[in-house]
């Protein structure tokens, strides 16, 4: 008896000690593949990246410039949108130069310029010829300058338009504009709502990039903002309330049920299963509703953002490459850079995987090829027109601090958005008042302004 | 076999004190050293680096500006106002799902304790809820569940001309408990069944000599047979469910009253970047943690023991 249980704790110690030189080994080789890249002709290049389908495409392709570059190997690194900011942001802000090349939203590429961590693009984009800088979309450009400099460059771009189910509308007898306002969409979803289908989805899951990405263009249409040109937080005013009160009229109208349970894909499950008639969501979400295996493939249709008291409201985010200062290996980091940014890779996309797959929103010649232009007849005209009308320096009705819609560009944004978000489910859930949750998001978005008034 | 006779027992060292070989006790000691390093590295110096966060300004998205504070994450998170919210909802989703799930499962182990074909079978299918990971059981229960399109309760309820519920809006709290419970039921069934099986038939026949019902049979012999069962299993389940994160996460996103500390931890730490306050509201988390464990669990045990002895 004695003895075997002398046997186990041996046995244990010695699986404890097997697993912490595994731990330490697997840690060692992990660290190697980082810093090896440096000497010699053999480079290789880590790139951390979100897990969307462009980006896998992306991963697929990489044998291509291997090939075209022999000694070179790229590493992903695919990682959930949150996984990915967390990391990144660790990672870039330290300084400790484990990636070399980056995926960052256009949310964070002014701020990262600013702070000095990632490496000016411009001159080498500009000197430059066949990679054409001036042919990416100019507000996409916008988002991605900071001090008149090119931080990050476009791997894909979105804009925000409405969608709507052509035979749901036209049984109603609802027709809509190619630019309708928002009481004529409410109006309309009001006419097309029936007891199993809902007249319109729209985003209320709480989050700064779920409720708060539709919501935020739906206050600047209304005339209202987060900031105002000082940083003096704007959220308790008559336009806010007016917005946010007309966004869960709506909701409790001709909404779906459930909206603190939807977001994103949940809209757009409801819209291929036909049970809801309208959408004001992504771009992109378009070329999901049109792909083969969508059962609503065809009849659908597409106009822009509604708007209210500007004459656009789509949003604008792009999701784009950029390389951290504290890279070993800027020259090879900048020349994958620039080819899977560049007008080459867009054909190599279209003709190896799929012309409906090419990453759109970047470059005004995508929508230029005749290929792209018949894959994407039913949205491509439509994506490039809102896309290019935008303008973020000035989304709203007054003039703002900051360069981008539907979203600020402050380190604190992230936080404030997802309470406000949070406090504004609330209400839409009926659980609080909207002048409550609306004081509320004015203290914290004041005590963010307060840390950037200069 | 009396409570007296137990006592009287000793158990006897096998060899005497006086004759322990030191060295033999060294090198017993050196064998264990590897685990206990390996322990210590795992558990206390997280815990420590922890503490060391905690007193500090550590924004990740302000690099540049770290230092020392002392005490401030802590004034933050003891006057921000997000921590008695907290509290209450991580009590009431504990307290909730804990005592539908030993309810339930206490009455699927019974169920379970009679012998009928098909027995292993059975238990096999209801233990398979706690074997789904916490992640996707709550996909599970958004999507097949709650959804007001695609859900089975709503289709349920459409069936029988009743109002449609969207659940994560009108009830949030309630479908966390729902989604917990369904995961601890056969958690509970498990220790309780393990119990019931544990029971002495000869007592249960004696006492159906002496006329008990089946209902005085339960109350008066099996339940506080089982009274060290249910402590064990209310322990476990409330010091796993204390820290539960997914359902929330994916259901409600923190909303309605259902911000437990684990999730408002995770939002200062990945959504707020903010290294110190995060470590500051988990070292305030740990400390609640064991005057919940130390004091209310004792009282509640206590309840149990009085009536286990009556």
């Amino acid at each position: 008896m004695l003895s075997s249980k002398r046997a186990l704790t041996f046995g244990a110690g010695a699986l404890a000690s097997a697993l912490a030189l595994a731990a330490c080994s697997s840690g060692n080789v992990s660290t190697d593949s980082g810093s090896g890249g440096a000497a010699g002709g053999k480079v290789t290049l880590n790139l951390a990246t979100v897990n969307n389908g462009q980006m896998k495409d992306m991963e697929k392709l990489k044998t291509e410039y291997e090939k075209a570059n022999p000694g070179t190997t790229v590493n992903f690194q695919v990682m959930e949108e949150g996984d990915l900011r967390a990391a990144v942001t660790a990672d870039v802000a330290s300084g400790a130069g484990q990636y070399d090349v980056v995926t960052i939203g256009a949310y964070e590429t002014p701020q990262w310029g600013a702070n000095g961590w990632l490496v000016d693009l411009t001159p080498d984009l500009k000197s430059d010829s066949s990679y054409d800088v001036d042919d990416i979309l100019p507000p996409v450009r916008d988002v991605n300058t900071y001090d008149g400099k090119l931080f990050a460059v476009p791997f894909y771009g979105e804009s925000s338009i409405l969608m709507y189910n052509k035979d749901l509308l036209s049984k109603a007898g609802v027709t809509l504009s190619e630019n309708p306002t928002w009481q004529q969409v409410a109006d309309a979803a009001k006419k097309v709502n029936s007891a199993d289908t809902s007249g319109i989805c729209m985003r209320g899951k709480p989050g700064w990039g779920d409720l708060f990405a539709p919501l935020t263009t739906v206050v600047q249409t209304f005339g209202g903002n987060w900031y105002d040109d000082k940083w003096n937080a704007t959220v308790n005013t008559p336009e806010w309330k007016q917005a946010v009160t007309f966004y869960k009229t709506m909701l409790d109208q001709s909404g779906e049920k459930d909206p603190v349970s939807y977001s994103f894909n949940e809209c757009l499950t409801a819209l291929k299963e036909g049970k809801a008639a309208m959408w004001a969501d992504a771009s992109v979400a378009a070329s999901m509703l049109e792909a083969d295996d969508s059962p609503v493939k065809g009849k659908m249709g597409y106009a822009h953002m509604p708007v209210e008291k500007t004459k656009q409201s789509g949003w604008l985010w792009s999701w784009n490459l950029a390389i951290p200062s504290s890279t070993k290996n800027k020259d090879a980091a900048l020349k994958f850079v620039k080819w899977a940014t560049s007008k080459d890779y867009i054909k190599l996309v279209g003709q190896k995987i799929g012309w409906s797959n090419v990453p759109p929103g970047s470059r005004t010649s995508t929508y230029e090829i005749p290929e792209y232009k018949e894959a994407a007849a039913a949205y491509a005209p439509i994506t490039l027109d809102v896309m290019s009308s935008v303008n973020p320096k000035q989304p709203g009705v007054n003039p703002q601090g900051w360069v981008g819609i539907q979203y600020v560009s402050i380190p604190e944004f992230q936080d404030v958005g997802n309470q406000c978000a949070q406090l504004v489910a609330d209400y839409i859930a009926g659980r609080g008042s909207v002048d409550d949750a609306l004081a509320k998001c004015q203290t914290l978005a004041q005590a963010a302004g307060d840390k950037h008034k200069s | 076999m009396s409570v007296r006779e137990l006592d009287a027992v000793e158990a006897k060292v096998a060899t005497e004190p006086r004759r322990v070989n030191k060295k033999e006790l060294w090198s017993a000691r050196g064998l264990l050293l590897p685990a206990v390093i390996f322990l210590i590295l795992l558990t206390q110096v997280p815990f420590v680096v922890t503490i060391v966060y905690s007193s500090l300004k550590w924004n990740l998205l302000y690099p540049n500006d770290r230092g020392f504070t002392g005490f401030d994450n802590y004034k933050s998170a003891l006057t921000s106002g997000d921590l008695w919210p907290s509290i209450v909802a991580t009590v009431l989703i504990t307290a909730f799902s804990v005592i539908l799930s030993v309810l339930i499962g206490m009455l699927f182990a019974i169920l379970l304790d009679r012998d009928f074909r098909g027995r292993a079978i059975a238990r096999t299918l209801m233990i398979t809820p706690f074997l789904v990971m916490p992640a996707a059981a709550s996909l599970i229960w958004k999507y097949s569940m709650f959804d007001t399109n695609i859900g089975i309760l709503n289709w349920l309820s459409r069936a029988l001309h009743l109002p449609v519920v969207s659940w994560s809006t009108e009830h949030p709290m309630l479908s966390v408990v729902i989604v917990l419970t369904w995961q601890f039921t056969p958690f509970m069934m498990l220790i309780l069944l393990a119990g019931l099986q544990g029971q002495d038939k000869g007592i249960l026949e004696a006492a159906q000599v002496d006329g008990a019902g089946t209902w005085r049979t339960f109350t008066w012999i099996t339940l506080p047979h089982l009274r060290m069962y249910i402590e064990i299993g209310v322990l476990l389940g409330a010091v796993i469910i204390l820290q539960v994160f997914d359902p929330i996460a994916i259901l409600t996103k923190g909303t309605g009253g259902t911000k437990t500390l684990a999730y408002l931890l995770y939002e200062r730490a990945f959504i707020g970047l903010d290294v110190g306050q995060a470590a500051a509201y988990g070292v305030v988390t740990v400390i609640l943690t064991i005057i919940v464990a130390t004091v209310a669990l004792r009282t509640l045990f206590k309840v149990f023991m009085a009536g286990g002895s009556r």
